[in-house]
C-alpha cells in the first residue's frame, strides 16, 4: 500500500504567519510538502465553516496560523 | 521587520536610490545645493540584475562575508542578504579573479566587467545626512583577548549567529568548535563610558538593551538551561517598555546581572572556554568559566563619516557626532543640511525613526513652496469593463532563474495550467518581475484580451503591488489578480523533493486559478483630505508639530486646556547643556503667535470627535462656548506631569522638594538656595517601582544638571545623589563624569533597601546603606530633592474620541514600537511628546516634527484611495445583533440611523475605516457581511480545488 501522505490546508494570516512561511523560504528551512496555504488578511477571517468544508473536501488536516 | 520599508522605498516613484555612491562635495546654499557624487562601479547592471543568484552560484572564489562579520564566507559576486534592496548583486573586485564564469551564466546579461567609476551632480534644495555609525572595534583593548581567543566575539557577531539567515542558520554555536555553549557572558560598555585612550567617553545608549535582548533570544534558541550573565556598570533601559523587558529578563528568564567590570580573561587550556575574573562592589574577588564571551561594543562615527562632515563643514561634538541644538534637534551647523539616526548621537531604532521623520519635516519646511514641482506621478490608463464577461485567465509561471525552475518542473506546471478551466493563456518567464517582462505581460493581456491574471512566482508580500501595477497599465482593475507562491513556500522549502514540489505547485496554481476566476473589479473609496490640522496640547512638542505644519503651508489649530502655551517646559530651568529653557521657549511661543497659519485656542478642551481620517469634526469647548472645528488630521501632544511624591516625607517640610520645585527655586532666585551646606538628591521616586514599572528617562540627567548648578554656586556644598542606576545615556554621560570630578558623591541603593528621610528636631537626615562600604550612612541635609516620576495626563475620554489605545502606565500606544513611534494605528491621528513616553526637550521637539512629517504624508496627497478589499454588509440579511460593531478593532461598522429610510438599525460598514481583516465577516451570524476580494465563495473555491476533482 502506498504510504499515507496527508494533505493539509493552512489558513495563514497575511501579516504574520504568511510572512513567516515566506521567511522560512528565505531561510531555506526544509519541511514536508503536504501543506497548501490559503492567504487571509487576518486569521480572524477564518470562519469555522471553512475548516469543516476543508475536511469535507478530502483534506486531512487544517492549520490556522495567525 | 524592515523588509516592507525597504521594498516600499525601492519601488517609490519619487525616490531615486543611488547605491555604491559617495558625496564628494557640496556647493551652494540652503534651497540650492549642488552635490557632486562619486558612483563606484558595481560591475553588474542594476537595471538588468534580477537577484537570482546564478552568478554567485558559479563563482569559484571564496571570500570573507563581511555582512556576517567574517563568520561565514561568500563568493566574489555577492549580495549582503536575501531581502536586500535593490535586489542586485555586486562584484567585489578585490577578490574577483576575472574568470568570467558569472558572465556566461547570467541569463539576464547583467555582468559589466567594463563598469567604471563615474561622477554625477545633483541639484537639491536640502540635504539629510543619515550615514549611521559603526561598531567599536575591541581589538585595541588587549585584556579582552578579542582576535586572540576565537570564543570572544562582539555583540554584532553574536547578532549574526542568532540570525536565521546568519552563518549558522540561527543555530546557537560558538565559532571555535561549533559547539553549543552552555554558559555565555556579556560584557557591557566595551569602548563606551571608558576614559582610556582609544575608547569613547560617552554612553552608546543601545548596548544594555541589545545585550538583554540577545541573552533572552539565546535562551529561546538554546532552551532555558542556557546560563546567561551580563556584567554591567549601570543597566540603562530608559526607553518605552524597556524596563519591563529588563525585569522580565531577570525575573522570568533567569538572566544573571552582575554589577562589575571584568578585569582579566584567561583561556582555559584545551577547552576553548574562558575564565573571567572580576571584583564585586563589595571588594570580593571572583572568577567564573564561560563557554562564550560576547563583548557589547558601543557605537561610534566612522572615520569616513568624520571626513564627510569635514568636507561639508559640519560641526561635530566631542564624541564626533553631528552637533545639533536642543531646540533644533535635527539641524546641523550648516543651514539646509539636516541629520538623523546614530550620526546625531548613539540611539536606538525608535529614536532614529523619530529623527528621520523630523529631518524630513525640517527639510520639507524650507522646500514647501516647491512641493510637487519635481515629483512624478503615474499615468492613468482607462480601465476596461470586464463585468459580465466570462473569465479569460492568463497564467504566468516564473522560473526565477533557477530558484523555482531548479526544483519545480516549470514547463509541466505551465502545461498543466493551460488545461485548467477559463485559462486562455499560460506561459513561463525566466523572471516574471523583470521590467521587460512587465511590458510583455501588458502586451499579452491586450493581445489575448485577458481579464484575469495569475502569476505563479514568489510572494505577494513583496511583489503583488508590482504586478498589480502592470495590470493597471494594461487597463485591468488591479484586483483581477492573484499571486501564487511557488518559490518561498514551495521550491525553496522542498529542495529535495522536486516531484512533490511540482505537484504542490500545480495544486497551488489550480487554487489560484479557481479563485481569480471569481474575482471582481473592486472600487477604492476616494477620500478628500481636509487640509486643516489640529494639534492637541500646546507644550513644546505640540508647538513643534504645529509650527512645522504651518511652515509647510497647513492651517493649524492648537488646542490648549491651560491659559498659556509652553507646557512643562515652562517649569524647567536649564537643559543638560546649560541653555536657559524659558528664554528659548518664549522665543518658540513668539514664533507660534506670529505665524498667521496657526490659531491658538487657550482654555479649551475637546468634548466630542466625529469622523475619520481626512474628515474629522471636533467640538471645542471654551468658557461655556462650543465651536466645531473641521480638520483632516489630529496630533495628540497632551503631555505629562511630575508625580507628587507620597514617600520620603514629601510635603511635610519645605526643604523636601522635587526636581521641578528646585527648578522653580532656581528660576525665582529663591534665597533659600543661598545658605546651603548639604544637598541630597534621591532618584527613581515613583519610577521603576512595582506600581509604576517604567523608567522616567529624564531624571538622572536632570538631577545631575541641578546638582552641578548647586555646586557651581557653592563649590563647598556637599552634594549626594542616591541612585539605583545612573542613566545618562548618549553624550549626557559627560555630565555624569563632570559631576564625579566636581566631587558630587554617588551612592547606589536597591529597591529593597531604599533611603529614609527623617525629621529630627528640625534636622533633616537621610539614611542610606553605602553600597561599597556596605555600612549604613546618615547624611544631614539642608535640602532633599526627589527625582519624581513623570506621569501621563492620561485622558481616557480623549483616547476614546480618537479610538487610540493607552498602555498600563497610561501612555498612548503608538502604531509600531520601532517603526511607527509618532503615529497611531488609527489613520490620521499622530502622536508626540510626553504623552508617548517621558523624554527630554530635544527628543520632544524631534517627535513633534516627526508627527508633523507623518501628517504631511497624508495631507500632501489631498485625495487618498483606501483599499478595495473591504467588508460590506447586505442589510437585508442583517439581524442587528451588533457583533460586528463590538468586534471591529477599527470602528468601521455602525448601525444605520433609526431615521434612515432604508434598513434603519441594521449594520453598515464605512469602507474608509475598514482594513479588510474580515473579523466581522467570520463572526456575522447571519452571513450578512461580505469581504470583497476574500469573500466566502473565493475562499471556498480555493478549498474546493485543493484536491483535484475526480
Amino acid at each position: 500500500m502506498e504510504e499515507f501522505e496527508p494533505k493539509i490546508v493552512a489558513f495563514l494570516c497575511h501579516w504574520c504567519a504568511y510572512a513567516g512561511a515566506d521567511l522560512a523560504g528565505v531561510s531555506r528551512l526544509q519541511y514536508p510538502t503536504n501543506i497548501r496555504a490559503i492567504r487571509v488578511m487576518c486569521s480572524g477571517r477564518v470562519d469555522p465553516v471553512f475548516i469543516i468544508k476543508a475536511l469535507k473536501e478530502r483534506c486531512d488536516g487544517v492549520l490556522v496560523a495567525g | 521587520m524592515i523588509s516592507p520599508k525597504l521594498v516600499e522605498v525601492g519601488r517609490h516613484i519619487n525616490i531615486e536610490l543611488m547605491t555604491c555612491s559617495e558625496v564628494e562635495s557640496v556647493e551652494g546654499e540652503s534651497g540650492n545645493f549642488e552635490v557632486t557624487l562619486v558612483n563606484h562601479p558595481r560591475y553588474i547592471d542594476l537595471a538588468k540584475c534580477t537577484g537570482c543568484g546564478e552568478c554567485a552560484l558559479h563563482c569559484p572564489v571564496t571570500a570573507v562575508d563581511s555582512f556576517n562579520m567574517g563568520l561565514d564566507d561568500r563568493k566574489a559576486t555577492y549580495i549582503d542578504y536575501a531581502q536586500a534592496v535593490p535586489l542586485a548583486f555586486t562584484i567585489d573586485t578585490d577578490t574577483c579573479i576575472g574568470c568570467g564564469k558569472c558572465e556566461t551564466k547570467c541569463m539576464a546579461q547583467a555582468i559589466r566587467f567594463d563598469d567604471k567609476e563615474r561622477k554625477t551632480t545633483l541639484n537639491v534644495g536640502s540635504i539629510i545626512l543619515s550615514p549611521g555609525s559603526q561598531g567599536f572595534d575591541p581589538s585595541g583593548l588587549e585584556y579582552l583577548g578579542y582576535g586572540k581567543y576565537a570564543n570572544v566575539i562582539t555583540s554584532l557577531e553574536f547578532e549574526r549567529i542568532l540570525s536565521a539567515s546568519g552563518p549558522y542558520s540561527g543555530h546557537l554555536m560558538r565559532p571555535l568548535d561549533r559547539r553549543e555553549p552552555a554558559k555565555i557572558a556579556w560584557f557591557q560598555c566595551i569602548g563606551s563610558r571608558d576614559l582610556s585612550e582609544g575608547a569613547n567617553k560617552y554612553c552608546s545608549s543601545v548596548c544594555c538593551m541589545y545585550a538583554i535582548k540577545e541573552s533572552v533570544i539565546a535562551k529561546e534558541h538554546a532552551g532555558s538551561d542556557l546560563d546567561c550573565a551580563i556584567f554591567y556598570m549601570d543597566m540603562r533601559t530608559p526607553g518605552k517598555d524597556f524596563e519591563k523587558y529588563y525585569n522580565d529578563a531577570r525575573d522570568k528568564h533567569g538572566i544573571r546581572f552582575i554589577k562589575s567590570r571584568v578585569h582579566t580573561i584567561d583561556p582555559v587550556p584545551g577547552t576553548g572556554d574562558l575564565e573571567v575574573r572580576y571584583v564585586t562592589d563589595g571588594g570580593e574577588m571572583n572568577s567564573e568559566i564561560f563557554n562564550l564571551v560576547v563583548l557589547s561594543v558601543g557605537l561610534q562615527t566612522s572615520p569616513d563619516v568624520i571626513r564627510l562632515a569635514n568636507r561639508l563643514g559640519i560641526e561635530l561634538t566631542r564624541g564626533n557626532f553631528c552637533k545639533t541644538e536642543t531646540f533644533e534637534p535635527v539641524a546641523t551647523s550648516k543651514q539646509g543640511i539636516f541629520v538623523c539616526g546614530a550620526f546625531q548621537g548613539p540611539k536606538d531604532i525608535p529614536q532614529s525613526v523619530v529623527d528621520s521623520s523630523a529631518a524630513a519635516a525640517a527639510a520639507g519646511e524650507i522646500l514647501s513652496t516647491a512641493r510637487n514641482t519635481l515629483t512624478r506621478s503615474k499615468e492613468i490608463v482607462p480601465e476596461i469593463n470586464v463585468i459580465n464577461e466570462r473569465p479569460r485567465i492568463g497564467v504566468f509561471v516564473c522560473r526565477c532563474g533557477i530558484n523555482i525552475a531548479g526544483v519545480v518542473d516549470v514547463p509541466s506546471v505551465t502545461e498543466y495550467a493551460a488545461t485548467l478551466p477559463y485559462v486562455d493563456f499560460a506561459t513561463e518567464n525566466l523572471y516574471t518581475c523583470s521590467q521587460d517582462t512587465q511590458e510583455i505581460i501588458t502586451q499579452i493581456i491586450k493581445e489575448k484580451n485577458l481579464n484575469r491574471v495569475v502569476v505563479a512566482s514568489c510572494t505577494p508580500k513583496t511583489h503583488e503591488a508590482l504586478f498589480q501595477e502592470t495590470l493597471i497599465n494594461a487597463g485591468l482593475n488591479k484586483y483581477l489578480f492573484e499571486m501564487c507562491n511557488i518559490r518561498n513556500q514551495d521550491s525553496w522549502v522542498h529542495k529535495n523533493n522536486p516531484e512533490l514540489a511540482t505537484e504542490k505547485a500545480k495544486d497551488l496554481v489550480r487554487m489560484s486559478v479557481t479563485r481569480v476566476a471569481l474575482m471582481e473589479p473592486l472600487k477604492e473609496a476616494e477620500l478628500e483630505v481636509n487640509q486643516t490640522t489640529m494639534v492637541l496640547g500646546g507644550g513644546i512638542s505640540g508647538m513643534a508639530a504645529a509650527r512645522s505644519l504651518a511652515r509647510q503651508g497647513y492651517e493649524t489649530h492648537i488646542i490648549e486646556k491651560s491659559d498659556r502655551l509652553g507646557g512643562q517646559a515652562l517649569n524647567l530651568f536649564q537643559t543638560p547643556e546649560g541653555e536657559d529653557i524659558r528664554e528659548k521657549v518664549s522665543l518658540y511661543i513668539d514664533d507660534i503667535n506670529n505665524n498667521e497659519k496657526i490659531h491658538v485656542h487657550l482654555n479649551t478642551t475637546i468634548t466630542r470627535v466625529d469622523g475619520f481620517v481626512g474628515n474629522f469634526e471636533s467640538e471645542l469647548y471654551s468658557k461655556n462656548e462650543k465651536q466645531i472645528l473641521k480638520h483632516g488630521v489630529a496630533v495628540l501632544a497632551t503631555g505629562a506631569s511630575e508625580l507628587k511624591p507620597v514617600e520620603y516625607n514629601y510635603g511635610k517640610d519645605p526643604r523636601i522638594i522635587t526636581n521641578l520645585d528646585l527648578d522653580k527655586k532656581f528660576i525665582q532666585k529663591d534665597p533659600m538656595l543661598k545658605n546651603l551646606t548639604s544637598a541630597v538628591f534621591i532618584q527613581c521616586v515613583g519610577s521603576r517601582e512595582p506600581q509604576r514599572p517604567y523608567c522616567s528617562r529624564v531624571c538622572c540627567a536632570h538631577s545631575i544638571q541641578s546638582a552641578l548648578e548647586l555646586k557651581r554656586r557653592h563649590p563647598d556644598l556637599n552634594v549626594f545623589i542616591l541612585y539605583r542606576d545612573i542613566r545618562t545615556y548618549g553624550e549626557h554621560e559627560y555630565l555624569y563624569q563632570k559631576a564625579r570630578k566636581t566631587g558630587i558623591i554617588f551612592i547606589k541603593f536597591s529597591l529593597d533597601n531604599k533611603p529614609e528621610v527623617t525629621l529630627q528636631e528640625d534636622q533633616l537626615r537621610v539614611g542610606v546603606r553605602d553600597h561599597i562600604l556596605n555600612r549604613p550612612l546618615e547624611i544631614s541635609a539642608d535640602l532633599v530633592i526627589l527625582a519624581s516620576a513623570i506621569v501621563p495626563n492620561g485622558d481616557e475620554k480623549l483616547a476614546n474620541f480618537f479610538k487610540v489605545p493607552t498602555n498600563n502606565d497610561g501612555f498612548f500606544v503608538e502604531k509600531h514600537a520601532k517603526l511607527g513611534p509618532s503615529e497611531f494605528a488609527t489613520d490620521g491621528v499622530f502622536l508626540c511628546g510626553l504623552a508617548h513616553y517621558p523624554k527630554p526637550i530635544d527628543e520632544s521637539i524631534a517627535q513633534g516634527l516627526a508627527a508633523a512629517s507623518r501628517a504631511v504624508t497624508l495631507l500632501s496627497r489631498k485625495n487618498i484611495f483606501m483599499s478595495g478589499t473591504v467588508a460590506m454588509t447586505d442589510p437585508a440579511y442583517c439581524s442587528s445583533c451588533g457583533v460586528c460593531i463590538s468586534i471591529c478593532p477599527y470602528s468601521a461598522p455602525s448601525f444605520i440611523p433609526d431615521d434612515d429610510r432604508f434598513f434603519p438599525g441594521r449594520a453598515q460598514i464605512n469602507p474608509v475605516l475598514c482594513k479588510g481583516c474580515g473579523l466581522c465577516v467570520a463572526s456575522c451570524r447571519s452571513g450578512a457581511i461580505h469581504l470583497k476580494g476574500f469573500d466566502n465563495d473565493q475562499i471556498f473555491a480555493q478549498i474546493f480545488s485543493v484536491n483535484e476533482v475526480i
